[in-house]
């Protein structure tokens, strides 16, 4: 550790937030309709949509209508996405001659782009058409991306109403989101990345003669205009089976800081344009500040574990400063450990070291992020409302122990909205414990560890806290190409995604209806710093506690383990 | 739920096209007029305009005379290009004490000073192109006496080579293994082995 890491892991994350303000009172634009400069150019492309779709976007739909287009919407994408996958050999652009992907791969990767995880059980090198990247995946980055946006937003009109029976329209917010957010900005980001070093073309390969004589093929795809978009909507899933450790995602230390911004910057954007549509701008502050509490420790403390005299390197006599398996030398761990607290807080998943090689705290640090449930500051759109779930359960909590009913941003927070809350916030241990309960003794299972001991374990409850979190980062050593891991991991991202967000939208259905109040002496303030540390405090219990056994037997033991190692020596 | 049928497949064929066809074709046209090296993979050619590789890629190297990249577990060979990978071998996996150990104990004799973390661990894509300084440079008399060169020379070569780190806090200082390599046959040839 040095003085150079701490810098370039603050810088980063300052970067980060300060670019995340002028973005959320842009989004906060785009959420209410308002006028922006790209109007002369998408208003009528808007106003043609709504009327291909039959939409009046002044109407307005329920909470339950607006969780029904979003489902339609969910199960379209997966069809079609499906489809394109299952069928790649008969369409387009397919010059590496690739067969369709196996039934369970193709249900496995199509919900994996449809809920924003990107988990991945396959090499894209190896499987994946140009076309399939394209058409397939890089449109389901987006558009999994604007879903989830759509729904913050929907949220955040749900604080703003005083009685009202519509949380917007899902149509429209979707549509708005893709062409005044999305598109724009990965388009300029896209273009950076090429100029920078990545690769851009149809190409799907350059035969080399190396300069010893040798032969090596270079896969090539369009990386830059995935990547983009790949990051800057939380998604994750890489063009190349190493991700942004490939030197074609990720070539240097510049689009590294891109990336890991981007990869930010538009969570944070959310929670700054809630503050700006509810009128609760100090509000948000402090949901910004527990959030980068959060990632400024795990960023520190991936950074300490990975600095840590690595067992196997110490017994080789070989220098041990850094654990420096599965790392990339242009990065090294500082650069590595911001990325792992972005990755892992964002629900991005996307990385630039081999997670599964880290140090035991360090993989141990990559995994509670997961399963503290994304929101620090989680996916874009699903941290927001994970993060406000968690705040409605905080002052609930606060109003037990003084007797009051309690109330969030003008609206009384009360049994129903709790129960929405909770039934939303218990999926998680559920898929997860239950679903790594079961793989850790059934032998279809465990063929696929790649690792013994408890670091197998480890796996194990990474997989099923990264599908669940709709994160897709892995500890890679997994063979989750198989029918058990390809349809449990499915399921788990479809209930980490679905069964997350309809009680969340009930919720917002439940508080958009009541009505607004005003502020009085006898409201507990939100906006301080006695509201951070209770948000802490309760997502650390609601969220860390629960896990805490599981981790004990996975990353905390083989921790000791190398401990135990080192002082044998 | 008849009545989201329209606007769900209206949406979804409309962005496929517009977002997964036009925006990743646009970018690719803009690319190939305006930063056609990048954009093709950043290769490099040889006099008679054969690619050697690509700058940003790590390819295999042996021969005592060039400077030698990191272990790789891409492919079956170390430096599949069209298979990246890590080893994905947790810290404690016998297999990786192992393995280190083999390797480090084969560089002892190379140099001085302990062997570098990077010398003996295979990187996250298997594609690492670059090496660190402190790599780099214990490997400089073994190319030199390859090559019939001094040491000091190779030394200043890779020194030249160095890239530091952006804006002197983001990244870690590296050296490109093959620009370096390409740089070492041009400067200081040497007496070159027969038959090559």
């Amino acid at each position: 550790m040095d003085a150079q890491g701490w810098a370039e892991i603050a810088l980063t994350l300052a970067v980060t937030v300060g670019l995340a303000w002028p973005l959320g009172i842009y989004m906060a634009r785009v959420w209410a309709g308002e006028r922006t400069w790209l109007d002369p150019v998408f208003r009528p492309v808007e106003r043609l949509v709504y009327a291909g779709c039959g939409v009046k976007p002044e109407k307005g739909q329920t909470w339950l209508a607006y969780a029904m287009s979003f489902l339609a919407f969910s199960i379209a994408s997966f069809v079609v996405l499906y489809m394109t996958l299952r069928f790649q050999n008969l369409l387009p652009l397919n010059p590496q001659g690739f067969p369709g992907l196996s039934p369970d791969l193709s249900f496995n990767t199509a919900i994996s782009f449809v809920t924003n995880t990107n988990w991945q059980s396959y090499v894209p090198e190896t499987t994946v058409s140009t076309f399939s990247q394209m058409a397939g995946l890089t449109s389901h980055n987006f558009l999994s991306a604007a879903a989830g946006i759509a729904l913050a937003a929907a949220v955040a009109r749900a604080f703003a109403a005083n009685r009202s029976g519509t949380l917007g329209d899902f149509w429209v917010d979707l549509t708005r989101i893709s062409l005044y957010v999305l598109l724009p900005f990965s388009l300029v980001i896209a273009l950076a990345y090429v100029a920078l070093g990545e690769p851009q073309t149809l190409l799907a390969r350059v035969n080399a003669h190396t300069l010893e004589g040798g032969k090596q093929v270079i896969a090539l795809f369009p990386t830059a205009s995935q990547e983009a978009i790949k990051q800057f909507g939380t998604n994750g899933g890489g063009i190349f089976n190493a991700n942004s450790a490939h030197p074609f995602e990720n070539p240097n230390a510049i689009t590294n800081l891109i990336e890991i911004v981007s990869m930010n910057v538009l969570s944070y954007a959310c929670v700054v344009a809630f503050g700006r549509i509810v009128l609760a701008r100090k509000d948000a502050r402090a949901l910004v500040a527990v959030m980068v509490i959060f990632v400024l420790a795990a960023a520190a403390a991936v950074y300490a574990a990975e600095t840590q005299p690595a067992p196997a390197l110490v017994a080789a006599h070989a220098d041990a400063e850094v654990n420096m398996e599965g790392k990339e030398v242009r990065f090294g761990a500082p650069s590595t450990a911001i990325w792992v607290a972005n990755t892992t807080g964002a629900s991005d998943g996307g990385v630039n070291a081999m997670h599964d090689s880290f140090m035991p705290l360090g993989g141990g640090i990559a995994m509670f992020m997961i399963e503290l449930g994304e929101m620090l500051p989680g996916g874009v759109g699903s941290g927001l409302y994970g993060m406000v779930v968690m705040a409605l359960i905080a002052v609930f909590v606060a109003g037990l122990m003084v007797g009051r009913t309690p109330e969030y941003l003008g609206k009384k927070v009360e049994a129903r909205e709790i129960k929405y809350a909770m039934l939303a916030v218990l999926i998680l241990p559920l898929s997860i414990l239950g679903f790594s309960a079961v793989a850790a003794v059934l032998p279809v299972a465990l063929k696929g560890l790649a690792n013994p001991g408890a670091h197998g374990l480890s796996e194990i409850l990474y997989a099923y806290s990264s599908a669940t979190g709709n994160n897709g980062s892995a500890f890679a050593g997994l063979s989750a190409n198989t029918p058990w891991w390809n349809a449990t991991l499915g399921i788990a991202m479809l209930l980490g995604r679905f069964a997350y967000a309809v009680p969340v939208l009930a919720m917002a259905g439940s508080l958009a209806a009541k009505p607004k109040l005003g502020a009085t002496v006898g409201t507990f303030p939100t906006d301080g710093p006695l509201f951070v540390g209770l948000l802490i405090g309760v997502i650390l219990i609601m969220g860390g506690l629960q896990f805490f056994p599981a981790l004990a037997l996975g990353p905390i033991v083989e921790h000791f383990q190398a401990l135990h190692a080192l002082a044998a020596r | 739920m008849l009545s989201q049928i329209r606007p769900a497949l209206v949406i979804t064929l409309f962005f496929t096209l517009l977002l997964g066809v036009g925006y990743p074709l646009l970018v690719t046209g803009i690319a190939h007029v305006a930063f056609p090296a990048q954009a093709g993979g950043s290769l490099i050619r040889d006099a008679n305009g054969q690619v050697i590789g690509s700058a940003l890629i790590g390819q295999a190297f042996a021969k005592p005379r060039y400077l030698h990249g990191r272990p790789s577990a891409a492919g079956t060979d170390g430096y599949d290009a069209s298979n990246s990978s890590g080893s994905n071998l947790g810290p404690l996996n016998p297999g990786l004490a192992k393995r280190i150990a083999k390797d480090a104990a084969g560089l002892v004799p190379e140099g001085p000073g302990a062997v570098p973390a990077d010398a003996v661990t295979t990187s996250a894509s298997g594609l690492d192109p670059d090496v660190s300084p402190a790599n780099a440079h214990r490997q400089a008399a073994r190319i030199a006496q390859a090559r019939g060169v001094s040491v000091e020379a190779v030394q200043m070569l890779i020194a030249s080579h160095t890239e530091g780190r952006w804006l002197g806090v983001f990244g870690q200082p590296h050296i490109n293994v093959l620009k370096t390599n390409l740089a070492l046959d041009a400067a200081l040839p040497g007496a070159q082995p027969k038959g090559q």
